[in-house]
């Protein structure tokens, strides 16, 4: 099965770990990603941009609505995704805690939708 | 047989045949529509002439060729369906001479599955009710005193997860496999606690509830008899439940440990908890907070009378529980012991500091314990008002006729 594992953390707050941490943080993702293609469950990830740099799209009556920022303010936000192929829920969350951002964050554990056929 | 004969073999099978037709046709709602099917067709055959040898295994034969027999009624029947069917019929005919152990597997399967840390604490115990001890959608909402179309909707959106997110049908691995039993023994203590001091309502103990978390105990006793932690989790509900005779009276109304009159409690419960206690107890490592409770339970229930009790005993008990699961209901208990040993004006010092922490908020038991110090103190005017705030704080009738008759007693001239 497919699992979206979302990072969730308060930007503000992680922004400082980042940089207290000088790089370590970085290197411990690099480490973990590398662990996971390996294993022959990554199947794709990303870093996110701050939702400073985020805009939101509507359309409305055919016409195109833009917002500046997230779709809704929240205490985290979302600041990366992997994408991973797991046997079941209890390897996917395994895989989720051994994300970095776990320990700060935390990390949704959403199915892929599957289609029949 | 008598459809109230064949009602009773249903009640005590349907759980394990569940289980096995489960990991058999690999779907949980489909599971359960045959084993229906199959409970209708056993009325049928079963009336008017006798039980089959093992009924559990005829339950389960019937119930997987309604399995297959829905599959193939499906609109869209497709390629994919047929190698479910094929699956099924192959199975069927490779494992007539299963052993035991498998299908005791099958049952811990769906105890682990329902009780996934997945699961919100209240959808686990929703998902054990209704497929372990096999009670009805309306009896389980009756037990969370929702609607019973509330708790069809939350058991369906259960039943989707499982599929949905890939929640496995096995007893977990060894590396989690005490992690996961924890959830387990929460799930049945939770049926439990409910049982025994129903939240809300009229009725103070919900004596169904406290059988079913019972049974659910000592069947997974059986299935996994090696296993830590869980005899004294047995041992506690069975030594609590021996006292229900005692806990409320002819109008239902709550009488406290020490006015009961101890002779109404069952003795045979007492010695079989008692038994288990102690050799949960000689289990080497550090004590379970489930047995270090069930040895408090075992004091009280082994005491002559409330005054003789060894409360000294009980107060390090609790002092051992505050070690190793720490908790502001532990220590309220804590509190109320200290006040049998050292007096309630020590014990009032320790409920006052945990109220300055903040601790204990939502929980309406910690007015009653102040109310009772207070009075014992004899501080009548702040006894009155913590009676009040007792009374506010709990939405069980009993408890709220208790702490009126506290107030009635308080008024009255001594």
């Amino acid at each position: 099965m497919q699992y979206l594992l979302m990072i969730y953390q308060n930007e503000a707050d992680y922004a400082k770990i980042e940089k207290e941490a000088e790089g370590k943080m970085l290197a411990e993702y690099q480490t973990f990603t590398q662990s996971i293609i390996a294993s022959g469950n990554f199947k794709g990830g990303d870093r996110l941009q701050p939702t400073t740099t985020s805009t939101t799209v509507r359309v409305r009556d055919g016409k195109i609505l833009t917002t500046d920022g997230p779709f809704a303010e929240t205490r985290e936000q979302l600041g990366g995704y992997y994408m991973i192929e797991a046997q079941n829920i209890d390897e996917a969350i395994g895989i989720a805690a051994r994300i970095p951002g776990a320990r700060f964050g935390s990390i949704e554990v959403r199915p892929v939708w599957q289609y029949n056929h | 047989m008598t459809p109230d004969a064949i009602e009773q073999v249903f009640r005590d099978e349907s759980g394990r045949a569940l289980a096995t037709l489960i990991r058999l046709v690999g779907d949980f709602d489909l599971a359960e529509d045959a084993l229906q099917d199959a409970f209708a067709a056993a009325l049928l055959a079963w009336r008017g002439s006798e039980i089959p040898a093992n009924p559990r295994a005829w339950l389960v034969n019937v119930a997987r060729n309604k399995a297959i027999d829905r599959i193939r009624r499906r609109r869209n029947f497709r390629d994919k369906e047929a190698e479910i069917v094929h699956a099924i019929e192959r199975d069927a005919a490779s494992d007539d001479a299963e052993p035991l152990a498998a299908l005791d597997d099958d049952m811990l399967r769906l105890m682990f599955t329902c009780c996934h840390p997945a699961f919100a604490p209240e959808v686990q115990v929703a998902l054990t009710l209704r497929t372990v001890c096999g009670l009805t959608t309306a009896e389980v909402a009756r037990a969370f005193l929702i609607s019973e179309d509330a708790m069809a909707q939350r058991l369906v959106r259960a039943k989707q997860k499982i599929r949905l997110a890939g929640i496995p049908y096995e007893v977990p691995g060894r590396d989690a496999l005490d992690e996961r039993l924890r959830d387990v023994l929460t799930v049945i203590y939770l049926v439990f606690t409910e049982g025994y001091l129903a939240t809300s309502g009229a009725e103070l103990i919900r004596h169904d509830l406290a059988c079913e978390a019972i049974r659910l105990g000592r069947l997974l006793l059986d299935l996994m008899p090696e296993a830590r932690d869980i005899k004294g989790l047995l041992a506690l509900m069975l030594l609590h439940d021996a006292r229900r005779a005692g806990r409320t009276d002819a109008a239902g109304d709550i009488v406290l440990l020490e006015e009961q009159d101890r002779s109404t409690w069952n003795r045979a419960q007492i010695a079989e908890g008692l038994a288990l206690v102690e050799q949960a107890l000689s289990v080497k490592g550090r004590p379970q907070p489930h047995t270090v409770q069930a040895a408090i339970a075992a004091l009280h229930a082994q005491a002559p009378s409330y005054e003789h009790t060894d409360w000294r005993q009980i107060v390090g008990l609790y002092e051992v529980l505050l070690r190793i699961a720490p908790s502001p209901v532990i220590e309220l208990n804590h509190a109320a012991a200290v006040s049998m040993v050292d007096g309630p004006a020590r014990a009032l010092a320790l409920v006052d500091s945990l109220v300055a922490r903040g601790g204990l908020k939502q929980y309406d038991l910690l007015p009653a314990v102040r109310a009772d110090l207070l009075r014992r103190l004899d501080r009548r005017n702040e006894a009155r008002a913590a009676y009040r705030e007792a009374s506010d704080a709990t939405q069980l009738v009993p408890l709220k006729r208790l702490y009126a008759r506290r107030l009635g007693e308080l008024d009255a001239p001594s």
